[in-house]
């Protein structure tokens, strides 16, 4: 007990920490208000969300599509309940945040996968993506691209076997194209369209071939936009991501807006740059990240040897997170900058 | 026109309508008034009277020899019953002065009006002030005439008044505005008159036009005074807050606000200051709301201090179910008190009955690093990291590195927490755990 000298009126001391029930009355430490927000709303939106990009692929890809989806999500919850009931944990499947994990890793894997794919899959993403570091809050990498990282290097041929929309016949996504091709020329080629204008509008459609949920930058963005409406992401971690590959791709003289719509760009930058857990919490900080993730991606796509970059960018800055976070701490009010 | 503000804080639901439009009553005096000789920050008071005595309404009861202190006053005229612990609003039991009303409220014969306070120097205004026992009513009860005194080396440009009255449910400061502007406008030229020339800026929030063309009217044409609108956002009353809003100034972490060439005070503090030098009365009562949904008829009405909160509810219609917590002060940063019959000290600014239904009583789950915390820390903390290193006991690192003891304890942060973590109780946890040590560490 502090001595009655330094008692503050409005400042509690210890006392108000306990919450006990007296003569009836609840006592407990202020605020006694709660925001309406909680995790499982939050992460239901980005269930929500991703719906527009589900429908796109089931159109794109067929019914395939969607039994790829429901797999990953049953493999995704039962191995959640699986694991948390032979640790003893409560079970927590109904938080939202394993259908989340399910849903965008069956968003990253190419629609001819065998069917015990996703649900290998699934089983990587929840035990080794998240439930090795302690559930839900703890884990330092995007689960889904752990799992889908560990898919490629170990079936990197049916992680890669892509088909074109509709007819399902055996093709090259158009960041593949451009790696073989060298140019946009070899992806209008690919895509059979003649103006830069029409290839754009088939990115932004979605008819190429290409990753589930990938394809759709419309459907995508549709989604983000309910996203930001819904107050769940704000606009800062997509757009610096965004904007970052743009302008490096005009730095490093390739098509800016190719460079957005073709691949993963999108889905990364919205639904897996903005995941919480693995991101920074400092607002300078997301901004690196955005700036950092962007780089690397377009670094990928345009130096390495994979087509496409963004999930090894995204990895790699959950890697940075901590780091980030340490030296971007807020200048607090009344102090100097560090 | 863009109205003012702070960066960051958050957008409460206010629940101020059951209120808002309500004439300020009077409460009954009670039949027995309970005071507490602690009713301030600082050192608390020792009884002047003994039981047994006779004492008279605005009369002295306590005082101590301290700078930072506050005298309590009795609030009725009648018998001294007993001078004893009793239950507090903020701490368990506190030694009180149990006084019985014997409904004459005789004055007592120190009370002198200074009508003509122009002609007094502004150490004897201050030193009214003092006797006066008035303290910051907004809250923090911060003894005003101390706040008055900046060190001589600490030049003060601005005045700040606050009539943010940030907080939900409470509405006194609002109808103190709407329906005594000439009292706030008054005891602003006293502060004014105080500290020469400096300029007087009031910040009001924009959900109170009525309040902001009151007290604009009654300022008049007096060039000294800007009644300046505020966007409605919390903590926009905090004194840190409010003077990055109007000024665009940030008192140096750690120190005071003259450090920043400013003094804060609130709206209810400064009217009072002018009660009390025109008509001698000390602080003795004050604007209370009796609000919430546990409520019957909420209302806003003036108190004596001393009156306990179950006659206040009572005269509000009483509960309107089985109370399940009653705060007195604000949701965001009132004590929840362990029984109805503690009584109204100089900050309660308002009483929040909660059913067992209003309260959103959900589990702890998990940080899942949102970040929403520090995007709405109005000092710009990092609570999450507060949070851990809290619980991790790594309490150097939380004081050292990640700004500790800047935390101006509004409860944005847990507010916010879709987590439901307790972010802001184990910040004020971990304060209290190195306070207790260093106190350990000296009495060694």
């Amino acid at each position: 007990m502090a001595s009655a000298g330094e008692f503050a009126p409005g400042t509690s001391g210890k006392d108000a920490q306990s919450v006990a029930s007296a003569g009836g009355l609840i006592v407990s430490s202020a605020p006694h208000i709660r925001g309406r927000d909680n995790i499982r709303r939050m992460m239901y939106d980005v269930a929500i969300a991703l719906i527009p990009a589900g429908v796109a692929s089931v159109y794109f890809f067929g019914l395939r599509s969607l039994a790829i989806i429901l797999i990953t999500i049953a493999g995704a919850l039962g191995a959640e309940a699986l694991i948390q009931k032979i640790i003893g944990r409560r079970i927590t499947i109904t938080d939202g945040s394993a259908l989340v994990t399910a849903v965008l890793l069956a968003y990253n894997l190419p629609p001819t996968v065998p069917f015990w794919l996703p649900f290998v899959g699934a089983l990587i993403a929840i035990g080794l993506g998240k439930m090795v570091y302690g559930g839900l809050g703890y884990n330092p990498f995007n689960p889904a691209l752990v799992s889908r990282a560990v898919l490629l290097s170990a079936w990197p041929v049916l992680m890669t076997r892509w088909v074109s929309p509709f007819d399902a016949v055996t093709t090259a996504t158009p960041l593949a194209a451009l790696k073989m091709g060298g140019n946009l020329q070899a992806v209008k080629d690919l895509l059979h369209v003649g103006s830069d204008l029409s290839l754009y509008g088939r990115l932004f459609y979605g008819s190429i071939g290409g990753c589930l949920g990938e394809t759709s930058a419309l459907a995508l963005l549709l989604g983000g936009g309910y996203l930001m409406y819904r107050r769940v992401i704000t606009w800062h971690m997509p757009v610096t991501y965004m904007l970052t590959v743009m302008v490096m791709a005009v730095v490093l003289r390739q098509d800016p807006v190719f460079h957005l719509l073709a691949g993963g760009l999108i889905l990364g930058a919205v639904y897996m740059a903005t995941c919480p857990v693995t991101t920074p919490v400092t607002p300078r900080g997301r901004i690196y990240f955005g700036l950092g993730a962007g780089l690397l991606t377009i670094l990928i796509r345009t130096f390495g040897s994979l087509p496409e970059g963004v999930m090894y960018s995204i990895l790699l800055m959950n890697a940075a997170t901590p780091l980030i976070d340490r030296y971007t701490r807020p200048r607090i009010y009344g102090r100097r900058a560090r | 026109m863009i109205n003012k503000t702070f960066p960051q804080g958050i957008h409460l639901k206010y629940h101020k309508d059951a209120t808002a439009g309500k004439p300020m009553g009077t409460a009954k005096p009670p039949a027995v008034a309970v005071l507490p000789l602690i009713q301030h920050i600082g050192v608390p008071c020792a009884p002047l009277v003994s039981v047994g005595d006779r004492v008279f309404m605005g009369q002295k009861i306590g005082d101590a020899e301290a700078l930072i202190t506050a005298p309590v006053h009795s609030s009725v005229s009648g018998k001294v019953l007993a001078i004893e612990p009793r239950p507090h609003i903020a701490r368990r039991e506190v030694l009180s002065v149990i006084i019985e009303n014997d409904g004459e409220d005789e004055l007592h014969q120190d009370i002198t009006p200074h009508p003509a306070w122009e002609n007094l120097d502004p150490a004897a205004l201050i030193s009214i002030i003092r006797e006066g026992g008035i303290v910051g009513m907004g809250g923090a009860a911060f003894p005003t005439h101390v706040k008055l005194s900046p060190p001589p080396d600490r030049k003060i440009d601005t005045i700040i008044i606050n009539g943010a009255e940030c907080e939900d449910y409470l509405t006194t400061d609002h109808r103190l505005m709407v329906e005594h502007p000439d009292h706030v406008i008054g005891g602003i030229r006293i502060l004014a008159y105080i500290f020469g020339n400096a300029r007087v800026v009031i910040g009001i929030e924009e959900n109170k036009p009525d309040a902001i063309a009151a007290i604009r009217s009654s300022a008049g044409a007096d060039d000294g005074i800007d009644v300046v609108v505020l966007d409605t956002k919390y903590p926009q009353g905090g004194e840190k807050q409010m003077i990055k809003a109007l000024l665009g100034r940030e008192v140096p972490s750690g120190g005071l606000p003259s450090e920043a060439g400013v003094i804060v005070n609130n709206v209810a503090t400064v009217s009072k200051v002018f009660e009390l030098v025109t008509t001698g009365m000390p602080l003795i009562a004050r604007g209370v709301t009796v609000t919430g949904p546990g409520v019957a008829v909420p209302g806003n009405l003036i108190a004596r201090i001393g009156t306990s909160l179950e006659n206040l509810i009572e005269e509000c219609g009483g509960y309107t179910g089985e109370p399940a917590k009653i705060i007195a002060g604000g949701p965001m940063t009132g004590m929840s008190v362990y029984t109805p019959q503690v009584t109204v000290t100089k900050n309660t600014g308002g009483i929040v009955v909660m059913r067992g239904e209003d309260l959103r009583r959900e589990e702890p789950v998990v940080c899942i690093r949102c970040a929403r915390c520090v995007d709405v820390c109005p000092v710009y903390l990092m609570p999450v990291s507060l949070y851990h290193y809290s619980r991790s006991l790594n309490y150097d690192q939380a004081e050292n590195e990640y700004g500790l003891f800047d935390c101006i304890e509004c409860g944005c942060c847990s507010y916010v927490c879709p987590g439901r973590l307790p972010l802001m109780e184990s910040i004020k946890h971990a304060k209290a755990e190195i306070n207790d040590r260093r106190q350990k560490q000296r009495g060694r």
